[in-house]
């Protein structure tokens, strides 16, 4: 009887076309909208993903990356004194303007690494070479700022091209790959003792200290110890990054309006499944009469439902799930548009769509079970 | 025939008293009022009468679709009233087949698949059950179209179709309602014919409840109703012939 279930399902085109058309675009705007969530998130602590660094030293007030409150320059030899640090380094981390050849301006994060050893540098550098950074005048860009500051100009800047920062001529020497600001600057990589020609009129320049555990001293042990001995605020790399998650929680709109997008397409793909399927049930409400009359158990047939509409849920969920595939890898690609499908998110659409299926399915269960077999004498 | 509690029992269907009402206060309709009918084996029973009379209710109580207010059923030498739901079930399952006015075949499965219906609710594996399907529209005439959906079959061919699924489990009772009235007269004809022939074994009875006086003269007895009682019975074709001036079928 449940092949018979599944055929009957199958065979009413229109009806199993707009109940797999419900699930699916259910799918797609939760997944969707849960991605979009995780990727600007992860966006929001990316200079954390394109500064290595295990504890991330701050003034005290500091919640998340994107903030910063500069501390003294003292504060890094106090937190060099801390018993279990095995190297503190300086950082800038600010925002700065960037003249092009044609006279305009572009916004660039601007990230200061300590000279000597070059502490927080970038993973990937895939031209040039990182030690030229310690060369005079020398930055090392991203490949957005390639796209972003090369207006006016007849080829794409590269290595061995300049520009100027505060009247300060900037020449790159490397182009490293990044993860994408939530600001939406691209990253341009200098020596921390440089920053005070590109970014003047500022007294105190250190964002943060980027501390490194000794052998054998867990960073949230460091941590905790640097806060003790220091009054300054100190968080390992995942303390840090979800303070900054949750701030952007906290105190911007982004949760909410994407909240509304998942629970939209959660509510649709309840009213039109819900609605469809019933439909499907009384439409065939003679016929299951008629399985009732010839010795069908209400049990029987609230099996058949069931099947019938956990199979919409797979089919629908598994749709909706490549599609989503393919626009993720279709926006990764561009690199414009945050999109982050960690595995949580299938597992949490998955549950909601049989969730949806469940509803469906309880919808025709109540309407079978109250069927009167001796209507089909009617 | 008048029955009593101490009529002998057969094995066709005896309901004795039937009482059934419908709605509540002043509304409460009255349908059946102390409705006695007999079947026996071997037999084709026409019950007729004018729309409003109980017929349709009487069919559901002894098909054990519908329970009486008051009375006894018999069907087959077992008592459907005071039956659990889940038995009634079963036991139509296993012994009642149905031939409705409106075929209802499910129309997004072959006819094969259909016929099938009744060997799946047995708990028979799909692959036997079809076997036999194929081979009883075989013997209804229809073998070869065994894969085609109902919506390419004419309404005499739906029928067959669906007298095919009432017989494959072998029930001993066949209660059909309106089995012609969809059908023109050729059709009519032949699944009257068919019934007929099936009404023969001795193993079966066969209850139909038709307007249709084109059927009369195929039934062995007829049952009269009239505001929720049997008003007479017809029990032989003879009977009917005179009393409906009609030619007997040959």
């Amino acid at each position: 009887m449940l092949r018979l279930a599944l055929k009957m399902l199958f065979g009413d085109h229109a009806k199993y076309l707009m109940l797999i058309s419900g699930i699916t675009f259910a799918t797609l705007l939760m997944t969707q909208g849960a991605a979009l969530f995780c990727g600007i998130m992860s966006w929001t602590y990316s200079p954390m993903r394109n500064v290595r660094a295990h504890v991330w030293v701050t003034d005290p007030k500091v919640e998340q990356v994107n903030d910063s409150k500069p501390l003294r320059d003292t504060d890094i030899l106090r937190v060099k004194s801390v018993e279990g640090v095995a190297s503190a380094a300086s950082l800038y981390l600010g925002n700065n303007q960037a003249r092009l050849v044609d006279g305009s301006f572009k916004f660039v994060a601007l990230v200061g690494l300590d000279s000597t050893t070059l502490a927080g540098a970038p993973a990937e550098v895939v031209q040039g070479r990182l030690e030229d950074l310690r060369l005079a005048n020398t930055v090392i860009i991203d490949e957005l700022a390639i796209e972003r500051l090369s207006e006016g100009r007849e080829r794409p800047i590269g290595v061995g091209d300049s520009f100027e920062i505060n009247d300060q001529e900037a020449r790159i020497v490397g182009v490293c790959k990044t993860v994408r600001s939530f600001t939406g600057g691209p990253f341009v990589f200098t020596t921390y003792d440089r920053i005070a020609s590109y970014a003047p009129g500022q007294r105190k320049l250190l964002s943060f200290i980027l501390a490194e555990p000794g052998a054998g001293i867990a960073p949230a042990d460091l941590a905790r110890r640097i806060e003790r001995e220091t009054g300054l605020r100190a968080y390992t790399r995942e303390e840090f990054m979800w303070s900054t998650i949750w701030w952007f929680v906290r105190n911007t709109g982004i949760p909410i309006n994407i909240a509304l997008i998942v629970f939209i397409g959660f509510v649709v793909g309840i009213a039109v499944s819900g609605q469809t399927f019933y439909s499907f049930v009384l439409e065939n409400t003679r016929n299951l009469a008629a399985l009732k009359a010839m010795g069908a158990a209400n049990g029987t047939l609230c099996r058949m439902l069931i099947l019938q509409s956990m199979a919409v849920g797979f089919i629908g969920y598994g749709i909706g799930m490549g599609l989503v595939s393919v626009i993720g890898n279709l926006v990764l690609r561009t690199g414009k548009v945050p999109f982050l499908l960690l595995w949580q998110v299938p597992v949490a659409a998955l549950l909601a769509v049989m969730f949806i299926s469940a509803l469906a399915a309880v919808l025709g269960i109540w309407r079978v079970a109250r069927l009167e077999p001796a209507i089909v004498f009617r | 025939m008048k029955l009593t509690p101490d009529s002998k029992p057969t094995n066709g269907i005896r309901a004795l008293g039937l009482k059934k009402a419908f709605g509540e206060g002043q509304s409460r309709t009255s349908v059946l009022r102390g409705t006695d009918l007999e079947v026996l084996q071997g037999e084709m029973l026409l019950l007729v009468g004018p729309s409003g009379c109980g017929k349709t209710t009487l069919l559901s109580i002894i098909a054990g679709t519908m329970s009486a207010d008051a009375g006894q059923v018999e069907v087959l030498g077992q008592r459907l009233d005071g039956m659990a739901n889940a038995e009634v079930t079963r036991f139509r399952a296993h012994h009642i087949g149905f031939i409705f006015q409106q075929f209802n075949l499910i129309p997004t499965l072959s006819i094969a698949e259909n016929v099938s219906v009744p060997l799946l609710l047995q708990g028979l594996r799909p692959a036997q059950a079809e076997q036999r399907a194929r081979a009883v529209l075989g013997q209804v005439g229809l073998g070869e179209r065994a894969n085609l959906r109902p919506g390419k079959l004419s309404g005499g061919q739906q029928q067959r179709v669906a007298i095919a699924r009432a017989l494959i489990h072998e029930p001993s009772l066949l209660i059909c309602d309106e089995p012609t009235s969809a059908l023109d007269s050729e059709n009519g004809r032949q699944v009257m014919e068919l019934l007929r022939s099936i009404a023969r074994d001795p193993r079966r009875c066969v209850i139909i409840v038709t307007h249709d006086n084109r059927t009369y003269r195929y039934a062995d007895r007829m049952a009269e109703m009239e505001d929720g009682v049997i008003s007479r019975y017809l029990n032989s074709p003879a009977e009917i012939a005179d009393a409906h001036g009609i030619s007997l079928a040959q």
